[in-house]
């Protein structure tokens, strides 16, 4: 074997030499970095290895696959491992059970019906938030869409709801929901004459989680379509209009398609979101009438019950549906580019 | 959309001609939409120069001014400075002296691991789309679906093994820790925002250049690069509101010297046992919304034109 910096065979065998025997050798806080240091020199070995033989595709993407292995992957396939184990964080012991984890919370007679109760709320919160999401965005997005005095100074006060920190728009939406302080009950106790606590049914506290939560996210959904409505090239419209082409069939044949893959993309990023959807929920309910999440119930066990184990469990049935969700989505919108 | 080329039209007072541009009348009812839109906002900022007792009065106080004495005195408060000061000084327990908070540091904080973290993924995700879009490698729909999944489980999910290897390696209330983390997390966003921005522009002029000579990382740094700059500004604008507020993550992973705002926040009004301070809340929330606000009002335009370029197959 040649020494050269671009030989990696070669980085690989010391690295995997240096970093067994420091493993074995060294304390895990001072071998953990001969081992990161081993891993960059065969990093380097195959960059060089990529720059010399110009494979430009690996060599940009290498930083980012190597932070998101670190932060993520790893992490990710750690606790994947988690799900086969009987394990608890506040416990020392390990123990191999397979799947028992997965039937555990499909079927046992007290988790069961929890997990499927949260997975149906956050299904119901998933399916309200989203639309309310996509549809006051896309509004809010039209209304931006024409150039108008004042236009950037208005746009701000709009985007301004995304920047609050969920901490804060929680406890104020609390706030104004609160029957005591809040301005809503009594506004509606001034026209009912009667004491009205929006968050004491169902119904009530899935309304104003929802609405806080598209309150907050429109604006994120309309920016993305505003982006797609000012692209569609002008020229457009005027040929529209000379042709006497009616407005809603101008919007189905010339904006619709330039928009399409931005909502796409909204849709796509705000439904993975809303499947996460916790901190609402916390500081609104506290999971109190029937308003549970998934994710919610896996802070619950997986941090406040130290049921580590089962947690993952539920988190990769939960990670499988939204991939087969995503899936779906990614499969509906290339099909549709490629109709055209 | 025009250039601005003077101060009247920067403003946007100008005249509504062509397809494209509307008068008057649209700022009249988007200006009632946006200020209803922004009501829940206002109410917080308003909050956070309410004197105590004006926060807890029923029917809430709306307003530091009668307008003329169009708005009801039991609906006005007279406004106070006196939660900025609480923010940063004020007792811990009841009826002692005013002690420092730390509310500075975690600002400083916030603003170092919420921008480096967010230039760091926009620096790498942006190297990485170029790579997608321009040298697919074998199975680069695959890569790309798996960068996605790393969004898709909640953060609690990620963070027991994280908080066991950060603990293993010493990284446990870390600035590197808390930052590293942050820009996996903003990684997926920014690859996909920035591939679907290359995926847009012309091959044309990039192969032009490289018939003329030029190597590819000139045609990275001179062509395609300057095309997506207001990409750049709307993926960091997004990242740094996304990183700015992100609670869990940095509940569990910072230490006393590295706390974030949001965590703090969250400590400041539960603490005390008197239930939820509204002004101080309101206050801190206020302070922290002003640096996001202002880089998302100045990088707007960017916003509108950069998202543009992009994301639109055709």
């Amino acid at each position: 074997m040649r020494l050269s910096p671009d030989n990696w065979k070669l980085a690989i065998l010391v690295g995997l030499v240096v970093s067994v025997l420091a493993a074995i050798a060294l304390p895990p806080h001072v071998s953990f970095w001969i081992v990161g240091a081993m891993a960059a020199l065969v990093a380097a070995a195959f960059v060089v290895n990529a720059y010399r033989r110009k494979y430009y595709g690996g060599l940009l993407v290498a930083p980012a696959i190597a932070v998101l292995f670190v932060m993520n992957i790893f992490p990710l396939l750690w606790s994947l491992g988690l799900s086969f184990f009987a394990y608890q964080s506040n416990q020392q012991s390990i123990r191999f059970i397979g799947l028992a984890n997965y039937t555990k919370v499909l079927t046992n007679d007290i988790m069961a019906p929890a997990n499927w109760g949260a997975l149906v709320n956050t299904a119901m919160f998933v399916v309200l938030t989203v639309t309310a999401q996509m549809i006051v965005g896309f509004l809010l997005a039209m209304l931006f869409a024409k150039q108008f005095p004042l236009r950037k100074y208005l746009l701000i006060l709009v985007l301004t709801p995304m920047m609050l920190s969920v901490v804060a728009s929680g406890v104020f939406f609390s706030y104004y929901y609160d029957p005591t302080f809040g301005i809503l009950s009594y506004v509606i106790n001034a026209i009912t004459g009667g004491q009205f606590i929006l968050m004491d049914s169902k119904a009530g506290a899935v309304t104003g989680i929802v609405f806080a939560d598209a309150w907050m996210w429109s604006p994120f959904v309309m920016l993305l379509v505003l982006a797609g409505l000012v692209s569609v090239p002008k020229y457009l419209y005027e040929a529209a209009a000379i042709d006497r082409v009616s407005k809603w069939r101008q919007f189905w044949t010339i904006t619709f398609p330039y928009i399409r893959g931005l909502m796409m993309l909204a849709l796509l990023f705000r439904t993975i979101e809303a499947f996460k959807l916790a901190d609402l929920v916390i500081l609104l309910t506290k999971g109190g009438n029937d308003t549970m999440t998934i994710s919610y119930h896996l802070i619950r066990i997986a941090n406040e019950q130290n049921k580590t184990s089962e947690g993952a469990a539920i988190s990769y049935l939960m990670l499988f549906m939204v991939i087969v969700l995503t899936n779906l989505y990614l499969y509906i919108a290339n099909r549709r580019s490629q109709g055209d | 959309m025009a250039e601005n080329n003077s101060i009247w039209e920067a403003l946007g007072f100008r005249k509504a001609s062509g397809v494209g541009e509307a008068g008057w009348g649209r700022t009249l009812v988007v200006a009632i939409v946006s200020l209803i839109y922004f009501l829940p906002v206002l109410f917080i900022i308003f909050t956070a120069f309410k004197p105590q007792d004006a926060a807890l009065a029923v029917p809430p106080t709306l307003s530091p001014t009668s307008l003329f004495g169009l708005i009801p005195q039991q609906f006005v408060f007279t406004p106070t400075l006196e939660n900025f000061g609480s923010v940063f000084m004020r007792s811990m327990t009841p009826g002692g002296a005013p002690e420092a908070t730390g509310f500075d540091r975690y600002f400083f904080n916030s603003i170092v691991i919420a921008s480096s973290s967010v230039l760091l993924a926009l620096v790498i995700g942006t190297l990485a789309a170029f790579g997608f879009s321009r040298y697919p490698l074998k199975g680069n729909d695959t890569y790309l679906f798996i960068i996605l999944t790393t969004r898709m489980l909640p953060a609690i999910v990620v963070i027991i093994p994280v908080i066991l290897m950060f603990r293993v390696v010493g990284l446990s209330g870390s600035y590197t820790g808390i930052i590293l983390l942050y820009t996996a997390f903003n990684l997926a966003f920014t690859i996909w925002m920035m591939k679907s921005f290359f995926d847009e522009l012309s091959l044309d002029v990039e192969d032009a250049a490289r018939i003329d000579g030029s190597s590819d990382i000139k045609v990275f740094f001179k062509i395609a690069l300057p095309q997506v700059i207001a990409g750049l500004a709307a993926t960091f604008v997004f990242g740094l509101i996304l990183t700015w507020n992100e609670f869990l993550f940095a509940l569990l992973l910072s230490g006393p010297d590295t706390r974030t705002v949001p965590v703090a926040m969250n400590q400041a009004v539960s603490s005390g046992g008197r239930g939820t301070d509204w002004t101080l809340l309101a206050a801190i929330e206020t302070l922290f919304l002003i640096p996001v606000f202002l880089v998302t009002f100045f990088l707007q335009n960017h916003l509108l034109r950069g998202v543009t370029f992009g994301t639109v197959k055709r």
